[in-house]
């Protein structure tokens, strides 16, 4: 079950109608690295990892869920304004032709969002250190759109959002020595006791 | 920045305007800034779930949360769905602004 909270987890302003950039962001809704895949991988992993890092990966995908929607609000203010002749000029004519200034699951070269950008090992260091590159990833991605755009009211959240990749891999460190932890206590228990 | 939202006219009362002021912002930046809190502190105890200090900083900003979204959902409408939130009449969950328009 999940609950929605209508405000955003961090507020989005934009100084500016600059659908070029609102391309660029697209990257982090629908892409490889983005919020959407983020958000699927963990909860999706949550059924076959141990219990106690089950909390962890319930509370990251759904904080996912919230930058996810900061994402889309950042597209939808930078392109509510902007005409289809605009649009076109910013390389989105293929975009507006399909979708209008709907947003829609893709990267920003237009592929569409897929699975196999996600994975699900069943060994939990295996989907620990996936979650760990992820978060690396997206952490590199924000910077990189933050270098690409001079409005600073934009690159306050975009840097929000960079620092909370910057923690989720942390927390995803620490879940990985938990698991360890555990894994070498219950060998330790295993020599010469019978279950 | 201060925009004004009119809700709908069909309300039974007197048209009324959702005015986003500074007023608004400045009780929605509050309540974000408690809720980051209450965030970075849940992802901190499921790994540190031995600590404390952690947690009786959780469970007191839980309860400061509760008192500011009331007073916020009193001013602005409901900020949960599912019952979380209650709803004066008429249904005010339809009401904007949503996220995005703010």
């Amino acid at each position: 079950m999940w609950i929605y909270e209508k405000k955003l987890q961090y507020p989005v302003r934009v100084s500016k109608c600059d659908p070029r950039m609102a391309k660029f962001l697209i990257e982090q809704y629908g892409g490889a690295d983005g919020e959407l895949a983020a958000a699927l991988r963990y909860l999706n992993q949550r059924y076959s990892i141990p219990d106690k890092v089950i909390g962890l990966l319930t509370d990251i995908g759904t904080e996912e869920f919230a930058h996810l929607e900061m994402i889309a609000t950042m597209v939808y203010k930078l392109t509510k304004d902007a005409t289809p002749e605009q649009l076109k000029e910013a390389g989105l004519g293929d975009h507006y032709v399909n979708h209008d200034r709907a947003l829609f699951y893709h990267n920003a070269s237009g592929v569409p969002w897929t699975a196999a950008y996600i994975q699900a090992k069943g060994d939990p260091i295996a989907d620990l250190y996936e979650d760990i590159a992820a978060e690396e990833k997206a952490r590199a991605t924000y910077q990189w759109l933050i270098d690409m755009t001079d409005d600073v009211d934009l690159q306050d959240s975009l840097k929000f959002l960079r620092e909370r990749e910057i923690v989720h891999s942390l927390r995803f460190r620490e879940a990985v020595e938990i698991i360890k932890q555990d894994q070498q206590t219950k060998k330790i228990f295993a020599v010469g006791t019978p279950k | 920045m201060s925009l004004n939202f009119e809700r709908d006219e069909r309300r039974g009362r007197e048209k009324m305007k959702t005015k986003l002021d500074n007023e608004y912002y400045r009780r929605l930046h509050e309540l974000q800034a408690i809720d980051f809190t209450l965030v970075e502190l849940q992802l901190y105890l499921d790994t540190h779930p031995q600590d404390m200090q952690a947690l009786q900083q959780f469970n007191h900003f839980a309860q400061v949360r509760k008192k500011v979204a009331q007073e916020f959902e009193a001013m602005y409408g409901p900020l949960q769905n599912f019952g979380n939130s209650y709803s004066g009449f008429p249904w005010q969950w339809n009401d904007t602004p949503w996220p995005w328009q703010v």
